[in-house]
């Protein structure tokens, strides 16, 4: 049986600076995942991550992220989405030194 | 030091130009992705989890003071302010932009470095002892004939599609402090009447299939070697295998024909090209020889050395863990960790390169090499210079009384900030090492090489740690697997996995409690962690990881 479909968050890395970005529904690319689209639906997750794969002007790497919905928008089910989102843990350097409303 | 000749700097030139223009082209969108990686790579540029990614070469881990200083301005100029020394003696940058990478690449080649073949399949940056010129024991300084390869293998035509990465080291010393085993292939400088040629090792690797390597040649002459280096790399370009990209290493290449076959194509092979060597590789030898002619070492009064060694405990604390043997009367060899206490394994911040920098200039002859552990030699101080050269070094946080203890942990960039990653590093190794420094125990452990990898890749050669910890993602969760009994020496050897692995809150608890199976099994505080474990074995162990847990998970 196919496994039911989790929501999701297309991200990649900006081609210029290497940051981690996320698309959001209007067709941007944001630094937060708090701003990011949580697609819900696997149909509109394939066109959305086309979508995104057709920018590589802009970016690189582009992937589906599994999330959880959460108040404050969506929340990394793994591990390794949580270090992209915040940077490394040696150092406050990455996103979490960057102010949170650029 | 070897010297750029012209044709090295202008084939650095012209690289760096080259990129420069595939740069732009990608800006603009004139090259994709998948065209634009394999040019990045070749130049050691990385994506990697933040940011991109650049891998500088230190070939066979030597530095002079101008060079160590442009890597600090580097650090400033374009990234954040630091660089993390590897495992194959490389530094790499953790976040330049990519439209400031052919600034720094130009910026590396003002002081006769680069990052070519530092990623790809290709022959990478070749390693050495970091001792290389300077200890007691060696037969000859390895430096010369690793940077015969270096110049052999650099965008060499056949080698540049190889079925994967290759990497060579070379020692000059029977005591191996270059893990000569654990590489594709492996050199050791030998002496037999009187002549000096090569042990050829080959077929070592870690990673997801660890192999200790074998021996292919006992004695190869100077004049043979680079035709017998290249016969062995064109026979495994030739059957290696390119359709599972981890069957395609040669250790796997070697253990699925077997040394006796391998030897004999490489006999073969030998055969026809050996010919096509007509002694410019030699005449060539010679003059990097010379290169790398010994400093001219001074004879002075060792006093100054002597009173400070018997009045100051934290000075005779620092030289008695951090010294070691110098070829020259009156010198020592001088070990700087990059393994503070809670600091990160081979970080540096551009203010302490420069420290480096003036110590090498005016008290180590203007050399300085980086060793596989993620450390800073100056291989040539006069001893009468070691108090004057051990205050800098303490202003600075350079100071740590730490080589080959406990918290002198090798590690990985780990998930931190490696794509392939599959488990942190980095705080594993942090707070193991504030743990014993709390404890008070590190010096009463002794000699004890923990080294930690996150990934099945090994770049933290954990196959090798007396005790190693791979990191890994079981369902989602960062856990901890542990191998005790590795050696990376001249007595190689792969650790044993002890059992289940533990869970980042568990690792530290259980890396205490192996420890204090040693401190209470060893016969004397003389026997050190891995011989204690080769004579009790791993049941003590075992039993103090798991049963113990059992019990308390009982009650």
């Amino acid at each position: 049986m196919p496994q039911a479909f989790t929501p999701k968050v297309v991200t990649a890395n900006a081609l210029l600076e290497g940051d981690v970005v996320y698309q959001t529904s209007d067709d941007r690319w944001t630094r937060h995942l708090s701003q990011a689209e949580v697609i819900t639906d696997e149909a509109n997750a394939n066109l959305r991550l086309l979508m995104a794969e057709g920018q590589p002007d802009e970016v690189v790497g582009v992937y589906l992220a599994d999330v959880t919905p959460g108040p404050d928008g969506p929340e990394p089910t793994h591990f390794r989405e949580e270090f992209r989102r915040t940077g490394p843990s040696n150092y406050a350097h990455g996103k979490q030194a960057e102010p949170a409303d650029v | 030091m070897y010297n750029y000749s012209e044709f090295d700097a202008a084939f650095v030139a012209e690289r760096n130009r080259q990129f420069r223009q595939q740069v732009e082209r990608r800006i603009s969108g004139a090259l994709t992705e998948d065209e634009f990686k394999p040019l990045r790579l070749m130049n050691g540029l990385y994506l990697q989890l933040h940011a991109y990614m650049l891998r500088v070469a230190i070939p066979y881990g030597t530095l002079d003071s101008a060079k160590m200083r442009q890597l600090a301005y580097i650090a400033e100029r374009w990234d954040k302010g630091y660089g993390h020394f590897t495992t194959r003696q490389n530094i790499q940058y953790n976040w330049p932009k990519l439209r400031d990478v052919p600034d720094m690449l130009e910026a590396l080649a003002q002081v006769e470095m680069h990052a070519i073949q530092t990623s790809g399949n290709t022959i990478r940056n070749v390693t050495a002892d970091h001792f290389a010129g300077a200890a007691a024991d060696e037969i000859a300084d390895p430096r010369p004939v690793a940077e015969l390869i270096r110049q052999w293998s650099t965008d060499h035509p056949e080698f540049q599609f190889l079925p994967r990465k290759f990497k060579i080291a070379v020692t000059g010393s029977p005591n191996d402090r270059a893990v000569i085993k654990a590489h594709d292939i492996g050199l050791q400088i030998v002496d037999r009447d009187g002549q000096q040629g090569y042990r050829v090792i080959v077929g070592g690797g870690l990673g997801r299939t660890p192999m200790i390597g074998k021996i292919l040649a006992e004695f190869i002459t100077q004049d043979d070697l680079l035709p017998y280096l290249d016969s062995v790399v064109s026979v495994w370009n030739q059957i290696g295998r390119r359709d599972n990209k981890y069957k395609s290493r040669i250790k796997i290449t070697v253990h699925e024909h077997g040394i006796d076959d391998i030897r004999q194509r490489v006999e073969a092979r030998f055969a026809l090209v050996r010919p096509s060597f007509g002694g410019i590789d030699v005449a060539l030898f010679d003059q990097i020889k010379a290169a790398f002619a010994p400093p001219a070492f001074r004879s002075a009064s060792t006093d100054d050395y002597q009173t400070a060694y018997s009045a100051d405990p934290v000075f005779r604390a620092w030289c008695d863990t951090n010294l070691a043997d110098h070829r020259a009367p009156g010198y020592a060899i001088v070990q700087i960790s990059l393994k503070a206490h809670g600091a990160t394994p081979g970080d540096a911040t551009a203010d302490q390169m420069r420290v480096l920098a003036d110590l090498a200039e005016f008290y180590g002859h203007d050399e300085l090499r980086i060793s596989h552990e993620q450390n800073v030699i100056l291989p040539h101080v006069h001893k009468s210079d070691l108090p004057a050269v051990h205050g800098i070094l303490k202003k600075h946080g350079l100071a740590t009384a730490n080589i080959g203890l406990i918290s002198d942990i090798i590690a990985c960039p780990g998930m931190d900030y490696c794509a392939l990653a599959t488990a942190r590093s980095i705080p594993i190794a942090q707070q193991i090492a504030t743990r014993f420094d709390e404890l008070k125990l590190e010096h009463e452990i002794g000699d004890l090489k923990i080294k930690i990898s996150g990934c099945i890749n090994a770049c933290g050669h954990h196959h090798v740690g007396h005790i190693g910890i791979l990191g890994l993602d079981r369902a989602g969760v960062e856990n901890y697997q542990v191998t005790l009994g590795g050696d990376h020496t001249q007595d190689a050897a792969l650790g044993q996995r002890t059992g289940p692995g533990f869970s980042a809150d568990e690792i530290i608890p259980a890396i205490e409690r192996i420890v204090y199976t040693y401190l209470e099994n060893r016969h004397e505080a003389s026997e050190p962690f891995l011989q204690t474990f080769r004579r009790i074995g791993m049941a003590p162990f075992k039993a103090a990881l798991y049963d113990k847990v059992n019990a308390y998970a009982a009650q």
